[in-house]
């Protein structure tokens, strides 16, 4: 028996059909009912694309934060807005296009594409809680950008209340974007490939929105969102539903179906409990790799 | 140029931070994408080369870097 929630990923795909919102639902198959481990999958979808996107946002943010305190908030936003702009233009063309492209290709690719992603997240995460690099400062990367905007003589700066600051568009446009498509890279991969776009993309905004929100009450860097544990949930997160997707676009039939992404979740995390056990035990003591800054 | 360079540079750096773990990965993947193609072996195999080979490169990756961290 189904448990009815007050929110259901999988209701609202299905009012927005109903309404008549057709770009990206295209990708959601029609016949598919609402089911337990439907609501189950559309839900890890939101937190994953949830979680990811935060992580995202925090480095976005910290930059425009940095831009608008030293150059001014106008050319500060306005480089955010046009970033944002070229963002949703970019959802418009491949969310289209994703549909045309068939499942099992998708899969494969998507899920080739996921499990580098993951993959890429989780060393990173792995080398941090062993010691081995150091941990992502965005305090510190706040100072840089800081100095970097502020402090160099030789850059002319444009009084904020009466001139455009190319510099700081530009700034503010490139962190946006880079962040920016690293959110859709997620959105999609977690979404297109089972027709949960919606799902994902309500949790890529939710995470938007509250860092933005929690930004803008703040006036700082969100230094004490915890990115490494964040990154390793993500990391584990994305890896297992890379692995499943690749290996069912390759023909493979998982064992208890869409459940088995929690086995690989298991799998993922217990493997990275015991490289970072490893890893502590190797590694020379004392020693630190830095790289420290926008190391993603 | 130099734009276009960047841009190209930023999209694969989303997906490759060390060139030897996304290799391994890449070359995990297209054996498992081979065998399950062409039904060289069984589906349960085929899922052990992929979790195995994928979780095997991630911890080798690692377990190197700490060991060869020279600073």
């Amino acid at each position: 028996m189904r448990h009815e929630s007050a929110f259901d990923p999988l209701k609202i795909i299905s009012t927005l059909r109903s309404a008549g919102v057709a770009a990206p639902l295209a990708l959601i198959p029609a016949g598919k009912g609402p089911s337990m481990i439907g609501s189950i999958h559309a839900w890890s979808t939101i937190v994953s694309a949830f979680l990811a996107s935060s992580v995202e946002a925090v480095e976005a943010l910290t930059v425009v934060l940095a831009v608008g305190v030293v150059r001014g908030w106008r050319s500060a936003l306005l480089g955010t807005l046009a970033a944002l702009g070229l963002l949703i233009a970019l959802v418009a063309i491949f969310g289209r296009a994703l549909g045309q492209v068939p499942i099992s290709l998708l899969q494969l690719v998507v899920g080739a594409l996921l499990l580098l992603f993951g993959m890429r997240w989780l060393r990173k995460a792995m080398l941090r809680s062993a010691g081995v690099i150091e941990l992502h400062d965005e305090a510190a990367i706040y100072q840089e950008e800081i100095h970097a905007l502020g402090g160099n003589s030789a850059v002319a700066r444009a009084d904020p209340r009466t001139a455009w600051d190319p510099i700081a568009i530009v700034t503010a446009f490139k962190a946006v974007t880079l962040e920016g498509v690293e959110v859709i890279v997620i959105v999609i991969a977690l979404g297109a490939v089972q027709g949960l776009l919606v799902p994902a993309s309500l949790g890529a905004l939710a995470a938007c929105v509250l860092v933005v929100g929690a930004g803008v009450v703040l006036h700082r860097p969100l230094a004490r969102v915890p990115e490494n544990s964040l990154k390793f949930v993500v990391g584990i997160l994305m890896s297992a539903f890379g692995l499943f997707w690749f290996g069912e676009g390759a023909g493979l039939e998982w064992p208890y179906a869409d459940a088995a992404i929690l086995g690989l979740m298991a799998i993922l995390a217990v493997a990275s409990w015991l490289g970072i056990t490893i890893a502590k035990r190797v590694r020379p003591t004392g020693k630190r790799v830095s790289m420290r800054g926008r190391t993603a | 140029m130099n734009i276009v360079a960047r841009t190209m540079r930023g999209l694969v750096g989303l997906f490759v931070d060390d060139g030897t773990l996304a290799l391994t990965l890449i070359f995990v993947l297209a054996a498992v994408g081979a065998v399950a193609h062409y039904g060289a072996i069984g589906d349960a195999l085929a899922m052990a080369m992929l979790v195995g080979g994928s979780v095997g490169a991630l911890l080798v990756n690692v377990i190197r870097a700490a060991a060869t961290d020279k600073r």
